[in-house]
């Protein structure tokens, strides 16, 4: 159930934060800083966004933030070097469309890609219009290499697909909290807790993702029963006011690592709350 | 109905030559179905509801369906000999008249076969995109005529080219909403559009407006499209004693294309040729990462956008393109995946034509034949003034659509150009 050992590592002990941002958004060096600070905060994992130019499953957040990162030169070969860079204990995963993996490199296929993403370091990939059914090229490219294949499962997914994703899947199934595409809310749905409870026999670690924005979010859903928290548009949502408000870099990091901190402490105390029943009470 | 009506509309929906893709949307190496996973059972959905009401006509939907396009619709268009084409290229020339279809365009029979469908299927609301506005106005009017409520995705920058468009929308009752990201043309919309539909998946119907997307909808937007074909064949033996040696049709999609060409396509003798935009010319600026036409059967590769698997104009990391074309409507980066398969297999032979010469077209149609095209029709047109001597002695072309909702940018256009056949307008200009 897991290619990559980090992975793996990352829900061991503990439950996992997930963070999301997109590489290269608002610009190179910035995005740097911004991922090195997700690492700091207590990311066990970090999914980074190369971004495509016609991203049908995200929400405007994070869409605007694609087209930052696009219009500032972001490039898979420049994202792979980004990748090679980086100074962070964390586990990498890569979340893209299957057109950028498609075309890369020479030759057929998506081994390319997922031979240089290997060789950058990266453990893992998240193809949001990869549905299972078209996914065994690149799930054995994956398997060969020794990375990981994140599926998302959605509260709409019915339970006959679930099978079929649920063999395929590898390190983590992202659980999408709700419909619709991501994008910061306020609230945690019931469709969460449906899901978590839908996956409870599926021997893989369950990251819930779509929406969670505070550490009170973070630490209901953990309690509900998720091994880790996916966090993505509240994350962007911090760089695009940076834009906005002209900050610095190095604020806008702070401010990337304080929530990082407080989503981790939620979680912990999520995870605690469960392994102590009687404090729940 | 009758035993003999019912069996007609069944093998009218079956009819050979539309098998491909039906059962797994799968043309060679083509289609699928690349969605996130919200999206999934949706279409799961609306493939089973494909296979009841449009294949097996259950509830008598095929039946419904053709009643309508007949009454409200105005089918079946006619068949038109084109006098003095036929006497300039010395072969016969016929016009297949989609632009006499309610609309104006060939855009219907599509939006009032789905409109209906999401009906039986019981959704209660309907979304679409629309670039230029012609599926928009079609898929309004057919969520007006079937009572459904509908709201329209139409980017910012096409909503300033095309206001006409966004009021007829608007007095069918639609809402219009304005998308803003990215540059604000067809492929946002579009995928603005999946954004609501990953929200609404449980009662909402997503109109798409050609045979693009994921399955079902190619093969869906195809069989309700072919209708076309379907009486051109007919018509064309009926008038002429014989089958066509060419049918052309303009591709931007490809629904005019795919729903002209259908019923011909197991006719091994007949020429199927897709005229696509060649823009202003059909080099790109990699750099830019604009492609200055929407060519993508002739110049595209391989990959996957909106669903599917298809040809497309794309740079080398696999980023599409912005495409361009004097004709809004053509203007897209992908193709239908069936068409991009039988552009392999050799049964379709893909052609571009440019700016000046579509335009060219479009004033020869109108004043030798009396007949304003489209400037996505006006491509079809382009080809046969630059290509009638490698055309066999029959020659079909589909009239996609009437040219009045390019009226002023065609007086645009070829004020800027110097286009031989228009009229002189001189005196006109500055009171217009
Ligand atoms: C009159 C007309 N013809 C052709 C097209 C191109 O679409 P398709 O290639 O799907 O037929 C359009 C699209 O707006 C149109 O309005």
């Amino acid at each position: 159930m897991a290619n990559s050992e980090a992975v793996a590592a990352a829900f061991d002990d503990g439950p996992a934060y997930v963070p999301y941002l997109v590489v290269g958004d608002p610009d190179y060096e910035s995005s740097k800083a911004y991922v090195e600070a997700l690492d700091r905060g207590g990311a066990d994992v970090i999914e980074l966004g190369l971004p495509f130019s016609e991203p049908i499953a995200e929400g405007s957040t994070i869409q605007e933030a694609l087209v930052r990162s696009l219009d500032a030169g972001m490039t898979p070969t420049r994202f792979f070097e980004f990748a090679e860079e980086l100074d962070v204990d964390a586990a990498l995963v890569c979340m893209t469309y299957y057109n950028l993996i498609y075309q890369y490199g020479e030759g057929e296929g998506p081994r390319p890609f997922v031979e240089r993403a290997a060789a950058a370091g990266i453990q893992g990939l998240v193809v949001p219009d990869l549905p299972a059914e078209e996914a065994d090229p690149l799930r054995e490219a994956c398997d060969d290499l020794g990375l990981d294949l994140v599926f998302i499962v959605a509260p709409t997914t019915r339970d006959d697909r679930l099978d079929r994703l649920m063999e395929r899947v590898s390190g983590y199934v992202y659980v999408q909290a709700r419909l619709g595409t991501t994008g910061a809310r306020d609230d945690v749905s019931d469709q969460t807790t449906q899901s978590l409870d839908r996956l409870r026999e599926y021997d893989v670690p369950k990251a819930v993702g779509f929406g969670i924005s505070t550490g009170e979010h973070a630490e209901r859903i953990v309690a509900g029963g998720a091994d880790g928290i996916i966090v993505g548009s509240a994350l962007v949502d911090i760089v695009a006011e940076g834009v906005a408000e002209d900050r610095s870099s190095a604020e806008v990091a702070d401010r990337l690592e304080a929530l990082s901190r407080e989503l981790k402490a939620g979680a912990e105390r999520g995870h605690r709350s469960r392994t102590e029943p009687v404090e729940s009470a | 109905m009758s035993e003999t009506d019912t069996r007609t509309t069944e093998e009218m929906s079956r009819r050979p030559g539309r098998e491909r893709g039906r059962d797994d949307g799968k043309f060679g190496r083509y289609g699928g179905q690349y969605v996130p996973e919200a999206l999934m059972p949706a279409i799961e959905e609306l493939a089973d509801a494909y296979e009841r009401y449009v294949l097996d006509n259950e509830d008598g939907f095929v039946d419904e369906f053709r009643e309508r396009l007949a009454d409200f619709g105005g089918r079946p268009t006619p068949l038109q000999r084109a006098d003095r084409l036929s006497e300039r290229y010395d072969t016969e020339v016929y016009l297949k008249r989609e632009d006499l279809l309610h609309g104006g365009a060939h855009k219907l029979n599509n939006a009032l076969g789905q409109v209906l469908l999401a009906k039986y299927m019981g959704k209660e609301r309907i979304i679409a995109e629309t670039g230029a506005g012609q599926h928009g106005t079609a898929t309004a009017m057919a969520a007006a005529h079937l009572d459904m409520p509908c709201t329209i995705y139409m980017g910012e920058r096409d909503i300033n080219r095309q206001r006409p468009n966004v009021f007829r929308m608007k007095l069918n009752g639609s809402e219009v909403k304005p998308v803003t990201t990215g540059r604000g043309t067809l492929k946002e919309a579009i995928s603005e559009t999946m954004r609501d539909w990953a929200e609404t998946v449980e009662d909402t119907h997503y109109v798409i407006g050609s045979i693009v997307g994921p399955h079902p909808f190619p093969v869906m937007v195809r069989d309700f499209q072919a209708i076309i074909s379907e009486e051109a064949r007919e018509q064309t033996i009926e008038q002429t004693g014989g089958l066509p040696t060419d049918v052309v049709a303009c591709a931007g999609g490809g629904s005019n294309t795919m729903g002209t060409f259908a019923d011909f396509v197991d006719d091994e003798s007949v020429a199927l040729r897709a005229v696509e935009a060649g823009g202003s010319t059909l080099d790109v600026d990699e750099e830019a990462g604009v492609a200055p036409n929407s060519a993508s059967l002739y110049t595209g590769d391989e990959g996957v956008l909106h669903g599917a698997r298809t040809k497309l104009l794309q740079d080398s990391d696999g980023q599409i393109m912005e495409s361009h074309s004097i004709s809004s409507g053509l203007d897209y980066a992908g193709v239908g995946p069936e068409l991009a398969y039988l552009v392999d297999e050799g049964r379709v032979d893909p052609v571009a034509v440019d700016d000046d010469a579509a335009l060219e077209g479009f004033h020869r149609l109108s004043n030798t034949e009396g007949i304003i095209p489209a400037l996505e029709t006006a491509h079809a047109f382009g080809y046969l003034e630059e290509h009638h001597e490698e055309l066999g002695d029959r020659v079909v072309v589909n009239v996609s659509g009437r040219g009045d909702k390019d009226l002023d940018a065609a007086i645009e256009e070829t004020d800027q150009r110097d286009v031989a056949n228009a009229p002189d307008m001189s005196m006109f200009t500055g009171g217009m």
